[in-house]
């Protein structure tokens, strides 16, 4: 066997020792005394690992390693980049959250927050169905573990039962759906393989269907998403932070691998999943948009924000070229950093006086005006403002469906961006016009939240003006075959 | 140093400068802001001049987009150089737009202006501000502002294509309209800053609509490639022959209308009539910014533009350069009336603006490409602009001055000052002069220059309204001069707490250095070395019977205004009381702008906007209503479906799987 193949596996190599050195530490540091510095360890030993893979230079075109089950490329590895900072961000979020709420179980938060980014990463990477599989499941079990960590609070338990039931039933409707294509296709799982024998016979679209549902629960595109609210709810803040953006984030790569990979011959447009993928984001982004209105629980209202959001993320799959890959990565980097400000704002405010309602955010601007100006760049952001960064990337992704000739498509997420404005215009409302007798205490958040917010807050809007970023995305990207 | 290293500097420093000063004014109290403001531009105006004193009288080369090596200057030509050009913005494949640092002559020129006029304001607002400021964070404001107009201003002439150009010329337009609309608690300045960006969009509209045009057909944005070839790439793009004027729309030639349109957004920024009617409301600004933004710089911006795209109006739409010397023309004398009968001094320096910008338009349409003779208004422009922009800022700082002491621009509150402001007397003396165009001050030479351009050229009918205007302009500054210095002193100095004195350094450096550049013009290097239409040498022919009767025209209006202003006396108001009506007509503008508003209001707002209005609120809003009531409902009668029953989530989740697969199966 060749060794070297290893080299291609850096970022999951330094992350696996990243996770070995942390949790010999964790054993070592017995006594409370020294467990205090845990915390500190944890950060540098991951921020080194975070810049380590930054620095690792260029992958000559797409590269396989053990025979094609593992594929790498730049765009994987600038992918599995963006996840270790929004990892870090939002562990720079929780330094707070970890000392005061959950001071027992911070080795335990870090060593599963790391879990779930390894199996990210073999999802991502993976040119395989079974190792696709087996980073589904590295990342979603101890997923579950992180949303209950907060074990006095009911709804962290209920939130944690509600997502394992569901995880464990969609991995249980994959894995028939894998059995069917390794029955159907030949005896092989390899993505190489799938696609040669891939003849669109009822079995066939079956098992990619079943498959599909699987990843779909992950991403929550509808009617997958069920899970999504009441899972984002419970959760502690950080957590759900990290479902929105990471867990989503690389599965909705992986996912158009997968597709793209092992089930396309020719062009997307031909294929049978592109019929339904199209009406998928038509509910998705539609549901989404109409559940989100109502909502009054922010943390539950960006559950349905991230639903939708998801619906526009699925556009980058519909043209199956290099320009749909790049606009769909730079929609994810967009959504991370957007995402993640509104997250820090709620989970700073939530970590200072508890509250997360929408009624709560009343007359924020009066006082803590500088979180409730990242709050409204992150939700112009998310709306699709010019000139911040989520403009940029819903212009992107638009353009590249539309190049592929899904004009309808591109008109329906066109028109749903209007009822999104109307509700992510609502929560600005609520902070800057709205009075309240009651509002939230002017606090001085730790430095911590400060450095990750602020690091959002010019990533938002100075990302969509560096145009560099997406050029070099573009460059990397690469379209179906 | 590297000319390709240190040139991003020039536009990324006053953009850093505008973004810390502007999240930073409540940190530092104004004077530190003010002193940081100073030293970044400090430095960029140097290094203008160093990139400036290299292109003309140095030698580098810089690599362009074929791997040429392209030098300073081939002979006695001085080269289009490209320093860097960044992709900025891919669109589509064709539709790219860069940004970038282009550096011919003329530009390398506007950087000596800019960075001259810019930082002596910088200098001269921190006097000027501390009292006039109003408010701490105000000066922070201010220089904010002030840097973002600068980075806006270098961008606009370093523009590589026409559509940076057009980027910058917005940003130089939002902040004329911060600095006009700075002191925001007075009603006025409110509305004169509404009405210079509402004014010059307008006229920006049809910039755009001409970009887009020539673009579409040109298929590209550069000025490099519009230009190149006596501007070959257009005239074929066109279908243009000697016989035939090309692709034709409604009956008229596309390019006249392209490059009309291109020159209409010109005319809005330098004030040519009918769009001029923004400028004199301007002076509501702080008086420093009025000397640089609506004396020095951004109003020669059109002049600018069409001197850029020079050779694209000389071979392809000569019938547009004409169209320019008749509106300049008209302007020029019609703003020179006008600034007669002015009794606000700013007011009387705005019109005076406006008629000189109008001189620098006329140059440029009377000339063509050809020989040195028909090329030789181009140079004369250039030439008064860079004149022009010395003492017409000179004379705004002075007006500064002497706004700063009597705290009025009224002139009939002033009178006899020179006693107590002596070397704003002077130097005020020295810009009256050169715009009257007594020799040897600068203005003499560019305005015989434009004088003998038109007249060479053909252009008689022309030339003696431009006379005629010199005439009347030495008439209205020394009326002013007169008016403002001597006239009669009023009584209220001698009892004033503070009696009027001239400034301190930080005022009075500024108004020297460009009194020093006014009177010494003469002995600067030629500009009929590089500045010129072909970039070459050229030779500056003096006709003297020309310059002749331009000196005794200048002579005689000076003439007439020291016989009735120097010394009080009734004899200016027998002549007004003889014709109140003109008087009063003139006074207001020949009524100018309420021509507009009567356009405006009755037929734009009273007819168009109302019936789009009507379509608005019943059709399109009420569309809209009913989506937003359709989506309300459907919000709030889905409630169930998100029950919190894990088993029913299950359920969706089969029934989701085999509906999808039914669908897709069969």
């Amino acid at each position: 066997m060749d060794y070297s193949q290893f080299l291609l596996m850096t970022p999951e190599v330094t992350l696996a020792l990243a996770l070995i050195v942390l949790l010999v530490a964790d054993l070592v540091m017995g006594n409370d005394k020294s467990k205090q510095y845990f915390q500190t360890l944890a950060l540098v030993v991951f921020g080194i690992h975070t810049i380590y893979n930054f620095i690792q230079g260029e992958i000559s075109g797409q590269q396989e390693a053990f025979s094609g089950m593992y594929l790498t490329s730049n765009i994987h590895v600038f992918v599995k980049n963006m996840l270790n900072v929004g990892t870090l961000l939002v562990l720079i979020f929780s330094i707070e959250w970890n000392k005061k709420e959950n001071s027992n179980h911070i080795a335990e938060f870090y060593l599963l927050m790391m879990s779930t980014l390894f199996g990210m990463y073999l999802m991502v990477s993976s040119g395989d169905f079974l190792l696709f599989y087996l980073g589904l499941e590295t990342a979603s079990i101890p997923m579950a573990t992180l949303v209950a960590l907060n074990k006095k609070r009911n709804e962290s338990a209920e939130a944690a039962a509600k997502y394992i039931l569901t995880a464990g039933f969609s991995s249980a409707v994959m894995l028939f759906g894998i059995s069917l294509i390794y029955g159907s296709c030949g005896g092989s799982l390899y993505f190489c393989d799938v696609v040669k024998s891939f003849a669109a016979t009822p079995v066939q679209i079956m098992a990619m269907i079943f498959f599909m549902a699987g990843v779909a629960f992950k991403i929550s595109l509808v009617p997958f998403h069920l899970w999504t609210a009441d899972t984002y709810q419970g959760a502690p803040t950080s957590v759900t932070a990290y479902l929105s953006v990471m867990s989503k984030g690389a599965a909705a790569f992986a996912f158009m691998i997968v597709m793209w990979k092992a089930f396309t011959v020719s062009n997307v447009a031909e294929t049978v999943w592109h019929n339904i993928l199209w009406w998928i984001i038509v509910i998705t982004i539609t549901v989404g948009n109409i559940f989100a209105i109502r909502q009054k629980n922010l943390k539950r209202f960006l559950a349905f924000s991230s639903i939708s959001q998801a619906g526009y993320v699925m556009l980058g799959l519909m043209s199956g070229t290099s320009m749909g890959m790049g606009s769909m990565v730079y929609y994810l980097l967009v959504y991370l950093f957007t995402n993640l400000a509104a997250f820090g704002v709620i989970s700073n405010i939530e970590d200072k006086c508890g509250k997360v309602g929408m009624d709560d955010y009343d007359g924020l601007y009066e006082t803590n005006p500088k979180m409730a100006v990242v709050m409204m760049l992150a939700m112009f952001s998310l709306g699709g403002i010019p000139p911040f960064a989520g403009f940029f990337s819903k212009f992107f992704i638009f353009a590249s469906a539309a190049q592929a000739g899904e004009y309808l498509l591109v008109f329906i997420a066109l028109a749903n961006t209007i009822i999104s404005l109307f509700y992510y215009l609502l929560v600005v409302k609520a902070m800057f016009i709205n009075k309240s007798n009651n509002p939230i205490a002017p606090f001085k958040s730790d430095n911590a939240s400060l450095v990750g917010l602020t690091i959002c807050t010019i990533a938002m809007l100075v990302l969509g003006l560096i145009s560099p970023v997406y050029e070099q995305l573009l460059a990397w990207s690469f379209g179906v075959n | 140093m590297e000319i390709t290293s240190i040139a991003p500097w020039v536009l990324l420093l006053p953009l850093c400068m505008f973004v810390f000063l502007g999240l930073t004014s409540h940190k530092f109290s104004g004077q530190t802001s003010a002193k940081i403001g100073t030293v970044a531009f400090g430095i960029v105006a140097i290094l203008c001049y160093y990139i400036a004193g290299q292109y003309f009288f140095g030698s580098f080369s810089v690599v362009n987009e074929n791997g040429y090596e392209v030098f300073n200057k081939t002979g006695e030509v001085y080269n289009q150089m490209t320093i860097f050009n960044m992709e900025w913005m891919k669109m589509t494949e064709n539709l790219i737009i860069h940004i970038g640092f282009y550096l011919d002559p003329i530009s390398a020129m506007m950087l000596v202006v800019i960075a001259t006029v810019s930082l002596m304001v910088h200098i001269y607002s921190y006097g000027y501000m501390f009292e006039h400021g109003h408010f701490d964070e105000g000066m922070s404001r201010y220089y904010a502002v002030l840097s973002l107009f600068s980075f806006a201003m270098l961008g606009l002439v370093l523009a590589t294509n026409i559509f940076q150009m057009y980027i910058f010329w917005e940003l130089v337009g939002v902040s004329s309209f911060l600095l006009i609309g700075y002191y925001f608690f007075k009603p006025a300045a409110v509305s004169a800053c509404k009405k210079a960006f509402i004014v010059t969009r307008f006229a920006d509209m049809f910039f755009l609509i001409g970009i887009l045009v020539l673009s579409y057909h040109a298929q590209t944005f550069d000025f490099d490639k519009l230009n190149a070839n006596n501007a070959k790439l257009v005239m074929d793009a066109f279908q243009i022959t000697a016989e035939s004027k090309g692709i034709a729309f409604l009956g008229f030639p596309l390019i006249t209308i392209a490059t009309f349109c291109i020159f209409l957004g010109g005319a809005g920024k330098s004030a040519m009539f009918p769009f001029h009617i923004w400028l004199p409301d301007a002076m509501e600004g702080p008086t420093p910014s009025s000397a640089l933004i609506h004396a020095a710089t951004m109003v020669v911006a059109g002049v600018f533009l069409v001197a850029r795209l020079f050779p694209v109006y000389s071979f392809a739409a000569p019938e547009v350069l004409n169209a320019i010397c008749y509106i300049g023309a008209f302007t020029a004398l019609f703003a020179a009336i006008i600034a007669v009968a002015q009794t606000d001094i700013k007011r009387v320096l705005a019109f005076s603006t406006i008629s000189q910008i109008a001189y620098m338009m006329v140059a440029l349409g009377v000339s063509r490409f050809g020989n040195h003779e028909t090329e030789l208004g181009f140079t004369a422009s250039m030439m008064h602009l860079f004149t022009h922009a010395m003492f017409k800022a000179m004379l705004f700082l002075c007006c500064g001055c002497i706004i700063h002491c009597v705290e009025s621009n009224e002139m009939k509150h002033m009178g006899g000052l020179w006693k107590y402001m002596k070397k704003t007397w002077i130097c005020f003396g020295i810009g009256c002069l050169a715009i009257a165009g007594i020799p040897p001050f600068s203005g003499f030479f560019s305005k015989g220059e434009i004088l003998t351009a038109c007249f060479e050229n053909g252009y008689k009918a022309i030339y003696i309204v431009m006379t005629a205007t010199a005439g009347l302009t030495s008439f209205y500054m020394f009326r002013l001069f007169f008016h403002i210095f001597h006239w009669q002193e009023n009584e209220e100095y001698a009892t004033m707490k503070h009696k009027p004195h001239d400034q301190e350094w930080q005022m009075t450096l500024p108004l020297i250095v460009f009194a020093v550049l006014t009177v010494f013009f003469f002995l600067f290097p030629g500009f009929n070395n590089g500045i010129t239409a072909t970039r070459g040498e050229m030779e500056m022919p003096t006709n003297w019977f020309i310059e002749g009767i331009s000196i005794a025209v200048a002579l005689t209006g000076i003439g007439i205004a020291y016989v009735l202003y120097f010394k009080k006396n009734d004899m200016p108001k027998q002549i007004m009381d003889k014709c109140p009506e003109l008087c009063s007509f003139v006074y207001d503008r020949m009524k100018i702008d309420e021509i507009w508003y009567g356009i405006t209001r009755s037929f734009i707002f009273g007819v168009i906007c109302k019936s789009i209005a009507w379509f608005d609120h019943n059709c399109i809003d009420g569309f809209m209503n009913f989506c937003a009531w359709i989506t309300k409902h459907t919000s709030y009668n889905t409630k169930e479906a998100q029950s919190g029953n894990v088993q029913q989530y299950v359920w969706v989740f089969i029934m989701g799987v085999i509906t999808i697969v039914f669908l897709a199966v069969y």
